[in-house]
């Protein structure tokens, strides 16, 4: 009884500091309890393609920049058979691929692909532009008109940003004077270009900003521009086919100013086109990037201090005592039986990487085809080291086998069976062959679908995204686990497969009793 | 009736569970620094010769590969023996030979070994073949068992053996399980061999239970099990007790086997003896204990009252 009681105030204890860790974090220092709202999370693809002419090779695209409204969670890059280096420079990123092959000339197509999140508040301003605005090139035959047109629309204008307005509506006015018509005949309908002229005349300094128009499921589409203006210390943002005053909500940018977004060289016919499709991911994940990397000092002392790679490897390990926790409940209460303890969690962290529905037939496959060579191999009369280093040998021949195939026949997911460790598959498989032989096929059936069916759960709960939320953000909670767990080690109660092992017992004592 | 049995009804029934069993008789009474005793199956035999407990004679052991040499030496003129590895597990690994042939030795199948063939197998066994985790093993050879022929018909291709759970030194229930066609010569209940419940007063069959269902012969060989009467109970309930003593296990389960010469003997003893004792019996143990548990600690008793205690309370 004394270790009872004993064990009874060590399980409080865990349970109270546990949650009052957690309680403290949510109160005083903010944590949600639940997963909360959610961002939208765009995930952008860039595909540039361009004809090789047959000489070397260079492609140079800016990448988004720093006083964007975007914030990169994460950002992957094809570079098949090119050398590929990201550049910083002048603190603009550009992502640069190179090759040197004369011979194929076949349409060339590289990709860029990043999860983003959108957000304007987040917009900050370049650095104010220095000295007066250069003086802009116009044809001798233009100056004219220009000088007519500005004239007649500074008037109308006090301040450089309705200057600015005004010039852009009437450029794209569609009644134009005959000024107007002539200028933009002899640019080539190009609006920004007459409108930079016009701009320069007045000293104003302008850039470009260039950028996505974010729309779900969109594809093919290109980049847009729009017109910025420094005045009065600030950039102010012009959509140059309207004239419309002001960043639009749904508008990524990509590059302020800078000279071009996608320069080829040895490519003719070059363009970038952009894909995109939204999704709802928790406001934390996107809140803990942005923490690490502004400020962090509320949570300087805890797994968000890592860097973002050890963080994840802590989000796999923090759910292991869910899993834990399932092998005990499902053992002690339930009475399903496994082999070995902890494989099922073992397997259910490899079917968090594969995935379910890919990892669960994989799996079977690899360790039914496994068994069957394992038998082959126990007529060897071998040594229990050597047949088991045999058997990971030929779990890894399988596993680069069903890869393979699977790829050939063009099924991606089945190449997911490189997630499960190798080790794990072939000790299932020799455990499972140590069963057959001892117990027979009854016991490998009972055991092996046990312990998926506890695999298949633990996996259920580790992937809920509250439980990933909770054990991520509040590690305290698992000594309440700890507790837990504690307190069902010591039931003594039957298990429900008991109630079932034994109940025609229950059934002849009456019998018995009622003759 | 349901699919399951409400727990009430089972507690009523004093069904003993898993979890219990591990709590509270295993956890508490079984230490675990005296498992290798009972795991390794010289070392319960040794032990057993010193408490004077009736175990299979021992004819040798060896240890190792260089002493394989002197295997006929240590075999003599026997006719009959068993080699079988000293920390095997599921019957793997022994060699049961019943007769000689001038330089040849007969396995019960009549099929013939040559003396090189037994070195071999001795060899394997050394080294670790048939020891689960392939640990170095050793040989040993004791004595073959000629079973008791009143119990022979009760048993198909297999042998026969009476499982008593000891608890604190009190047998408290007793079975004698026999092997079928379906449970491959096995004595497993949970693979298919029938468990008969025994009388703890007098060895009388009370039921028998084939995958949980109550029967009333064996299914290969007909015989019915009520004429089953288990011949010298008393010593076998000694015996049982016995083990206690020689283990200090507080929970344990005795695997007994009946031979014509010698009486009962001692084939294995097992710390964590299982739950199907009760199915085979239609009892619950926990009712057992707790009279043990209420009785055990009045006074220090000897073997022989034990037993008459357990045969009183016990016995119907």
């Amino acid at each position: 009884m004394k270790a009872r009681i004993q064990l009874y105030v060590v399980a409080t204890l865990l349970a109270v500091i546990g949650i009052s860790g957690a309680l403290y974090k949510n109160i005083s220092l903010g944590f949600p309890l639940w997963p909360g709202e959610s961002r939208n999370v765009w995930t952008l693809q860039s595909k540039i393609n361009f004809m090789p002419t047959g000489d070397p090779i260079e492609v140079t695209l800016a990448l988004p920049e720093q006083h964007g409204n975007g914030i990169i969670i994460d950002e992957n890059f094809s570079s098949s058979g090119f050398g590929f280096v990201i550049n910083e420079e002048q603190g603009r990123r550009y992502a640069r691929w190179s090759r040197r092959d004369p011979n194929n000339k076949a349409e060339i197509t590289l990709h860029y692909k990043m999860q983003v999140v959108h957000d304007n508040k987040i917009l900050s301003e370049p650095p104010a532009p220095e000295g007066s605005p250069a003086k802009p090139r116009t044809y001798p035959s233009e100056r004219e008109s220009l000088r007519a047109v500005y004239d007649h629309l500074s008037e109308m204008s006090g301040t450089d940003a309705s200057f600015t307005q005004l010039v852009l509506s009437t450029l794209n006015a569609r009644e134009k004077s005959q000024d107007v018509s002539f200028l933009l005949s002899l640019n080539n309908d190009d609006t920004l270009a007459v409108t930079a002229k016009l701009l320069a005349y007045r000293g104003i300094h302008f850039q470009i900003v260039k950028g996505v128009y974010l729309q779900d499921g969109r594809r093919r589409a290109n980049y847009a521009q729009l017109l910025e203006i420094y005045s009065l210390g600030q950039w102010i943002q012009f959509n140059p086919e309207t004239g419309e005053r002001g960043l639009p909500d749904n508008f990524l940018i990509w590059q302020r100013g800078g000279i071009s977004m996608l320069d080829v060289i040895g490519g003719a016919n070059s363009n970038v086109e952009f894909s995109m499709v939204v999704n709802t991911v928790p406001a934390r994940t996107v809140a803990m990037m942005q923490d690490l990397s502004s400020q962090a000092t509320l949570i300087d002392m805890s797994i968000y201090s890592l860097p973002v790679e050890q963080q994840g490897v802590f989000k796999t390990l923090l759910l292991i005592p869910i899993g834990a926790l399932v092998v005990v409940f499902l053992r002690v209460i339930v009475g399903l039986p496994t082999s070995g303890t902890f494989m099922p969690i073992l397997i259910a962290l490899a079917f968090i990487e594969t995935g379910l529905f890919a990892g669960l037939p994989m799996f079977v496959l690899v360790v039914g085809v496994g068994l069957w060579i394992r038998y082959y191999l126990s007529h060897l009369n071998l040594l229990l080291v050597a047949r088991v280093s045999a058997v990971i040998i030929v779990v890894l021949g399988l596993m680069a086998f069903f890869s393979i195939a699977s790829y050939k026949l063009g099924i991606d997911s089945a190449m997911s069976v490189t997630f499960f460790p190798t080790i794990i598959l072939a000790w299932t498989i020799e455990r499972m062959s140590t069963l057959w032989e001892e117990e027979g096929a009854r016991d490998v059936i009972k055991q092996g679908g046990g312990s998926l069916v506890v695999a298949v759960i633990a996996y259920g709960l580790m992937t809920n995204s509250i439980a990933k939320h909770l054990t991520f953000n509040f590690p305290e909670l698992t000594l309440a686990l700890l507790a837990l767990i504690l307190i069902i080690g010591q039931y003594s109660g039957y298990r429900l497969s008991e109630l079932y092992r034994f109940r025609h017992m229950v059934a002849v004592q009456h019998k018995q009793r009622g003759q | 009736m349901g699919w399951f049995a409400s727990p009430s009804k089972l507690r009523a029934a004093g069904v003993l569970g898993m979890n219990r069993r591990n709590v509270q008789c295993i956890l508490r009474y079984n230490k675990r620094s005296l498992y290798p005793l009972v795991d390794n199956k010289l070392k319960t035999k040794l032990a057993a010769q010193q408490a004077g407990v009736a175990v299979p004679e021992l004819i040798g052991v060896i240890e190792h590969q260089f002493q394989i040499k002197t295997i006929l030496a240590l075999i003599d003129e026997r006719t009959q023996f068993v080699i079988k590895p000293v920390q095997g597990s599921g019957g793997k690994g022994i060699l049961v030979i019943v007769g000689r042939d001038g330089d040849y030795f007969i396995k019960p199948s009549g099929q013939r070994v040559s003396a090189d063939e037994i070195q071999r197998h001795a060899s394997n066994i050394l080294s670790g073949l048939f020891s689960l985790g392939g640990r170095t093993d050793q040989a040993m050879i004791e004595a073959l068992i000629n079973f008791d022929e009143a119990l022979a018909q009760y048993s198909y291709e297999g042998v026969p053996d009476v499982r008593v759970v000891v608890y604190r030194g009190y047998p408290v229930m007793a079975m004698i399980r026999c092997a079928t066609h379906s449970s491959d010569g096995k004595a497993n209940l949970h693979q298919g061999a029938v468990g008969v419940g025994l009388n703890l007063a007098n060895g009388q069959a009370i039921c028998a239970v084939q995958n949980g269902n109550l029967i009333t012969q064996h299914p290969d060989t007909g015989h019915a099990f009520d004429d089953l009467v288990v011949p010298h109970w008393h010593a076998i309930l000694m015996l049982a007790c016995g083990a206690h003593e020689m283990t200090g296990l507080g929970y344990l389960g005795a695997d007994i086997v009946l031979d014509k010469l010698h009486g009962p003997l001692i084939l294995e003893l097992n710390a964590r003896p299982g739950l199907s004792i009760q199915v085979a019996n239609q009892t619950g143990l926990l009712n057992r204990l707790k009279v043990i548990d209420e009785i055990c600690n009045a006074e220090a008793r000897t073997i022989e009252e034990r037993v008459d205690i357990a045969q009183q309370r016990f016995g119907y």
